[in-house]
């Protein structure tokens, strides 16, 4: 073996779940990225370009193989297998300013969701109105008046035709989007306030119809937005339940203060089992389906099927149940809890009650944690100022985002989870970019604390609401 | 003396007296008659304590009687709602009440341009230099007077080094130099120990102000960076002024009020 013989490395492509794609390749170790991208748009026969992202090892090419490969150290002999990580298509552009700011609410904002077709924009706050905004104009659209006391939470319905939203006093209202006006009459049955809401999934019903409340009363109810009554109430927890979410998989998952995650069938509303581990109250919970539940049938990829309850049912719900088995088909749904004992735990609730991880590192608690839409990372949310991120799969730590002066209150990831921004007492929004891990832009304009933040699921603005009572809209 | 409770023993026995009710009525009805013979008949000394007490007991009875009437009324008064409204993930968690954000910033820098602050003590009475000045007689035979100790409060800043006693002129006492303030919040209406890091001014002379002399109307900058206030765009505010106001060199301490 001569040394000017050219250097060859036997390498060949494996994806997230472990498939082999192709056959061996002998690639010279100068190939770039670039090229790696091509050949691996080849193996698929993409029509399209779609950009990927490879690791050796967990170390990621940026610029060639041999850079990379010697990082990690490994013998010229042994087959490399390069990991590739398929990316979203579209790119959402990073927000940089305050397009504007809308006065209206006379108290605090608290919360602010955009629909999941991405064309409304509502808000609750503490004035006890819903209002809803003209995301085009960025006006007041409706004043919602039904509430007596603070709104504290609201949600869409996956098609976006109605929005509940849940008061201090423990009633419901559903809200028409079009029109402004109040749905059927106010449900009432928990006896203390609301602390979330979810819709069931689209995929599984595409009527809209029932969605799940949990109360400070520690009950969970599911509800009937078509007859206006309580379902089911689901008893369990000994405190106050934290949050309800309704799974893709025919399960509800609820966390409570008591130290527990319970796992209900939404058919008859039995517990499944009890995720304990944590040792104070339970806080958030996020799946990593999370994002394709609530856009439903909406696709961002082709902008698309924006009047879901216009176009035919069938054929978009199967839309919705073909997106939802793509991302659940690597690992199944996870679930992730997060809590007042600075720890996150990953489960495998469909299965196991044991967790799959324990994520320590936060120094105080964690208030909110997502998962990135293609269910890679997650990022927590915690009140020591940082932003921590961890691999969805195997719950290995990340990276630190700090840059908050105060306690970081929400996050919300862009729809191609390149993006991330996040909220925080220090009354500013920080963009953050998941590929360098840095602080991309920091967005000042609030004069009080940030409560609420949410990037719309096409990708062009994101909203903000907070104590200064007003909403602000960020665009690029 | 009585042994044991007997009348009630009897009581459960027997039970009451039959007319017992009848006459318990009866001296009920028959008590304002009494009372008002005796408020007509009672003279001097006891007449006051008699109707200072019969005034209390009336105090009494129609506080009861407001007491009752709200708790009547309570289904109808309780729809306001209550100000400062709070997301659910904070709604269990006491958190404290934190003052605003700054809320102008511009009108905040162009004030301290003008030098010109809307201070709660207006006019502060000028102290003189011989108030504040000790002369200290120096040299062998003491005659030379050149020498200045400060009788005041001082704040010295951290690093300072005193100067050899030749140069020396104002000689700042140990025991009155001050390193941290109470300092008032006057939105929040709640007090801090704040250290302070400078003296801005001091009305009675600018001179004063260099040695660092705080009495009262003195505004001082403090370090607020434990409150946790932030600017809007969210950095942390550290440095704000605040006046003194007390007398710090008769009180041992230092209060003083933010000025927001």
């Amino acid at each position: 073996m001569s040394s000017e013989e050219v250097q060859r490395l036997l390498c060949r492509f494996v994806s997230e779940t472990g498939e082999v794609a192709g056959d061996m390749l002998d690639l010279p170790p100068e190939c770039t990225f670039e090229q790696l991208t091509l050949i691996c748009n080849a193996i698929h026969q993409k029509e399209e370009r779609v950009p990927y992202r490879f690791f050796i090892n967990e170390n990621e090419i940026t610029e060639n193989l041999e850079k990379t490969w010697k990082l990690s150290s490994l013998k010229t002999e042994n087959v490399v297998d390069i990991l590739y990580q398929e990316q979203a298509v579209f790119k959402v552009r990073p927000v940089t300013r305050c397009t504007s700011s809308m006065p209206g609410h006379a108290e605090a904002v608290i919360s602010v969701s955009f629909s999941p077709d991405g064309k409304h924009l509502a808000s609750g706050s503490g004035d006890t109105t819903v209002r809803f905004w003209d995301i085009e104009t960025q006006t007041p659209y409706h004043t919602c008046k039904g509430h007596k006391n603070w709104v504290l939470c609201i949600a869409w319905a996956p098609d976006s035709s109605k929005l509940a939203s849940a008061c201090k006093d423990g009633k419901i209202i559903l809200w028409d989007p079009k029109t402004g006006n109040q749905i059927g009459k106010t449900l009432i049955g928990h006896k203390q306030w609301i602390t979330s809401l979810s819709w069931e999934p689209y995929h599984r019903n595409p009527e809209c119809r029932f969605f799940a409340s949990s109360s400070k009363d520690t009950d969970i109810k599911i509800w009937d937005s078509v007859l206006f009554q309580c379902v089911m109430t689901i008893a369990g927890h000994m405190k106050s339940v934290t949050v309800v979410k309704w799974g893709g998989s025919g399960l509800i998952y609820s966390a409570s203060q008591d130290r527990t995650v319970k796992v209900w069938r939404t058919n008859d509303g039995i517990l499944c089992r009890t995720l304990e581990g944590h040792a104070h109250w339970v806080n958030t919970l996020a799946l990593n389906t999370d994002y394709i539940l609530r856009i439903g049938a909406f696709d961002p990829v082709k902008d698309v099927n924006k009047d879901t309850y216009m176009t035919d049912k069938k054929k978009s719900q199967d839309f919705a149940l073909k997106r939802f088995k793509q991302v659940i088909e690597p690992i199944g749904e996870r679930l992730v809890s997060g809590s007042d004992d600075f720890t996150l735990f990953l489960w495998d609730p469909e299965k196991d009650k044991k967790p799959l991880a324990r994520l320590t590192g936060h120094q105080q608690l964690v208030n909110d944690v997502k998962f990135s839409p293609d269910g890679r990372i997650l990022a927590s949310a915690s009140f020591d100022k940082s932003i921590r991120l961890w691999d969805s799969k195997t719950g290995k730590f990340l990276a630190t985002l700090r840059g908050h002066v105060q306690a970081v209150y929400m996050v919300a990831f862009s729809a191609d989870s390149r993006l991330m921004v996040s909220g925080s007492a220090d009354s500013t929004l920080k963009l953050w970019d998941l590929k360098t891990r840095k602080l991309e832009i920091d967005l000042p304009g609030h004069a009080d604390e940030v409560y609420a933040v949410d990037w719309s699921s096409d990708g062009l603005r994101v909203a903000s609401g907070g104590k200064d009572r007003v909403l602000r809209l960020w665009q690029n | 003396m009585p042994q044991n409770e007997y009348i009630e023993r009897h009581r459960k026995l027997h039970g009451r007296r039959l007319d017992y009710e009848e006459r318990k009525r009866k001296r009920e009805a028959r008590e304002p008659h009494k009372r008002a013979e005796t408020a007509r008949n009672l003279r001097g000394i006891k007449a006051k304590i008699f109707n200072k007490q019969r005034r209390n007991e009336k105090i009494q009875m129609k506080k009861k009687i407001k007491a009752h009437e709200e708790k009547k009324n309570k289904t109808v008064s309780s729809e306001n709602v209550s100000e400062g409204a709070v997301p659910v993930y904070l709604l269990d968690r006491d958190v404290k009440s934190r003052a605003k954000v700054l809320s102008n910033m511009i009108k905040q820098k162009r004030k301290e341009k003008a030098g010109k602050w809307d201070v709660p003590i207006p006019k502060v009475r000028a102290q003189a230099d011989a108030e504040v000045l000790k002369v200290v007689k120096s040299g062998k035979s003491k005659r030379k007077a050149w020498k200045r100790m400060v009788t005041k409060v001082t704040f010295v800043g951290e690093g300072f080094t005193r100067k050899p006693p030749k140069f020396e002129r104002f000689i700042r006492p140990m025991a009155l130099r001050f390193k941290k303030a109470h300092v008032t919040h006057p939105e929040l209406k709640a007090t801090f120990c704040l250290p302070i890091i400078g003296v801005k001014k001091n009305p009675s002379s600018p001179m004063f102000t260099s040695l660092g002399v705080i009495t009262k109307g003195t505004v001082i900058e403090v370090n607020i960076s434990e409150l946790g206030l932030v600017t809007q765009a969210g950095k942390v505010v550290w440095g704000k002024y605040a006046q003194v106001t007390n007398n710090p060199e008769n009180d041992g301490c230092i209060n003083a009020v933010l000025l927001v």
